[in-house]
């Protein structure tokens, strides 16, 4: 009987020890999960607050030359990053003007048809769309605007691509935010014999506006550090452009500039510290707007 | 109400450019791969000689999916441990807390950083890092490229994870704490059986993600054109190998290229569906 229970005491314990071996394990590995994060935000801010003043915002790209003096003298690199900044300011709205409006639409009537087979297939696809790699946009955006359309590398081309990009998060944002606004809410506006497509403008959209505005924030903070499909289609210029049919430069452009001149690598952390603090500042909005709308 | 029908129709109308959209990209990447498969066939597939030289130009893209497929594995295989315990430290351990809510969102802000910064981070701190260790001289190849790949899906698979884990019913929680069982065998016997094919399918989403990074895994492959052989070895992806050569290809390299967004476009496209296709009957 004593020894039985010495057993199960011995059991118990080795229970218990393996119980919180794994509760440390699964804290350390969180742990391991986050550093990266932490670590390149770190680097970023070293090796990049620098280059950041006044001409970063107001001066275009430097030539090789240039950057290649300034080292030479140890000198900040002169020039700055305003030709980036205009591009992605140009292609990024171009992109939500061709996807927010029908993003929105194809979300409404996904919201409209719930469980009808039509919808339920749209919504498949556009599932399918947002794991498209941006790689093979980009592969399209070049095929559809920059051969037959623009007839060269446009920024108009960029902005195709990266508006196929947002379009499936677009729409599914504005579905999600329409499943939550209350049934009553449009029962009452329809019962009053206020027209349907009124009811969803004045009714359904306001209520629904931080929402939306969330996804917008989120869609485009997603597209704005894109490289890839823009590598294919606006190719880069080092003055600043706001011809949408001409090659447009953008900020993720710019760094993959940098990165391929070693004479230019002080530029890379900057450019991309700027970067990166946009998308999180875009993040951080969002998060604020749909905290607000949750309280 | 004439309206109405209007309004109505225009959102269907909308709604059909998707469908427009997906077919249209079905048929410019098929009709521009034509010429590449007309020229080599189905060796296109498994051939591994990728040479450009005019007159003996011959492509194949097994090297480029042999390397998206093994860098992609390598990466889903790092994830898995730490998007797991990230998403039980979220979802289970300190679920609600505020330090739970606190990696949740730096977890989000990994899904935010761009892919050339990660690339960069790579570039300049991993690289250097893995020549240090010893483990390659250049530091270039397929682990360096797995291992950023890695970090960039674990918030696509932590954050439907532990959506998927604090579902579990409570109930069932409770009736195995009742009979004695420790947290571990909670998580192991209720809730992981529990959340079995929703861990599964997040992480096959994150595995599609693998496959179609460009920038970062560009930067750090070392973009060579052979099916690799060793972890350290370089190699290429699909889509690196369109980002390195796009801007000087044309006629049959261009046709190659696009094939070979096909192929990763069908792919990606088939590990999505079934990656939703497990969610859905979930729900």
């Amino acid at each position: 009987m004593s020894s039985a229970t010495i057993q199960y005491n011995t059991r118990s314990d080795y229970r218990k020890r393996k119980n919180r071996l794994f509760y440390w394990l699964v804290i350390a590995m969180s742990a391991i999960t986050v550093s990266p994060i932490l670590l390149i935000v770190y680097k970023l801010i070293i090796q990049g607050y620098k280059q950041i003043n006044w001409s970063f915002f107001t001066k275009v790209a430097p030539n090789t030359l240039e950057a290649m003096t300034a080292n030479a003298q140890g000198e900040v690199i002169p020039g700055g990053i305003l030709n980036g900044i205009t591009g992605t300011f140009l292609i990024v709205v171009m992109a939500a003007i061709i996807a927010i409006p029908v993003g929105i639409m194809i979300g409404l009537f996904l919201y409209e048809n719930q469980g009808k087979r039509f919808a339920s297939i749209v919504r498949d696809i556009s599932d399918i769309l947002q794991g498209v790699p941006s790689i093979v946009l980009g592969l399209i955006a070049y095929m559809w605007v920059v051969k037959p359309v623009t007839h060269g590398f446009s920024a108009l081309a960029g902005s195709v691509a990266l508006a196929i990009m947002m379009l499936p998060l677009i729409i599914r944002s504005t579905e999600e935010t329409m499943k939550m606004i209350p049934t009553s809410l449009k029962e009452a506006g329809l019962a009053l014999g206020v027209p349907y497509y009124k009811v969803i403008l004045r009714v359904l959209i306001p209520t629904g506006f931080s929402g939306l505005s969330t996804g917008i924030l989120l869609a485009i903070s997603r597209i704005i550090g894109e490289t890839a499909p823009l590598m294919l289609t606006t190719l880069g210029s080092s003055a600043v452009n706001w011809d949408v049919t001409k090659p447009t430069s953008a900020i993720p452009l710019l760094v993959w500039e940098f990165y391929n001149d070693p004479n230019m690598a002080n530029l890379i952390w900057s450019s991309s510290l700027f970067l990166m603090g946009f998308v999180l500042v875009l993040n951080i909005i969002s998060k604020r707007i749909a905290a607000k709308q949750n309280r | 109400m004439k309206s109405d029908k209007i309004f109505k129709y225009l959102l269907f109308s909308a709604s059909f450019l998707v469908i427009i959209v997906a077919a249209g990209m079905v048929f410019t990447l098929s009709s521009g791969a034509i010429p590449a498969f007309k020229e080599f066939g189905l060796k296109f597939i498994i051939s591994n000689q990728w040479n450009p030289t005019e007159g003996r130009e011959s492509y194949g893209a097994l090297p480029f999916i042999a390397g998206t497929v093994i860098t992609s594995v390598i990466a889903l295989l790092l994830c898995i441990p730490l998007a797991f315990s990230t998403s039980l430290f979220i979802a289970e351990y300190f679920y609600k807390k505020r330090v739970a809510m606190f990696l949740s969102t730096m977890v989000d802000l990994l899904a935010g950083i761009p892919s050339i910064v990660y690339g960069l981070w790579g570039f300049y701190v991993l690289r250097p890092f893995i020549v240090e260790l010893g483990l390659s001289p250049q530091g270039y190849g397929i682990f360096t490229a797995s291992l950023i790949l890695a970090i960039m899906i674990i918030p696509y698979a932590t954050s439907l994870s532990s959506e998927i884990i604090s579902m579990v019913p409570n109930d069932l929680k409770e009736a195995a704490y009742a009979m004695g069982a420790t947290r571990l065998e909670v998580i192991f016997n209720v809730i992981l059986p529990n959340a079995r094919s929703g861990i599964f399918a997040s992480f096959i989403l994150a595995f599609g993600r693998a496959l179609g990074e460009t920038m970062a895994v560009t930067m750090l492959i070392g973009n060579s054109n052979i099916v690799p052989t060793g972890l350290f070895q370089t190699g290429n992806t699909m889509a690196s190998v369109i980002a390195n050569q796009f801007g000087e290809a044309d006629g049959l390299k261009l046709s190659s290229l696009i094939a070979i967004g096909l192929i990763l476009f069908v792919i990606t496209g088939l590990i999505n569906a079934i990656g939703k296709l497990i969610i859905k009957k979930l729900a």
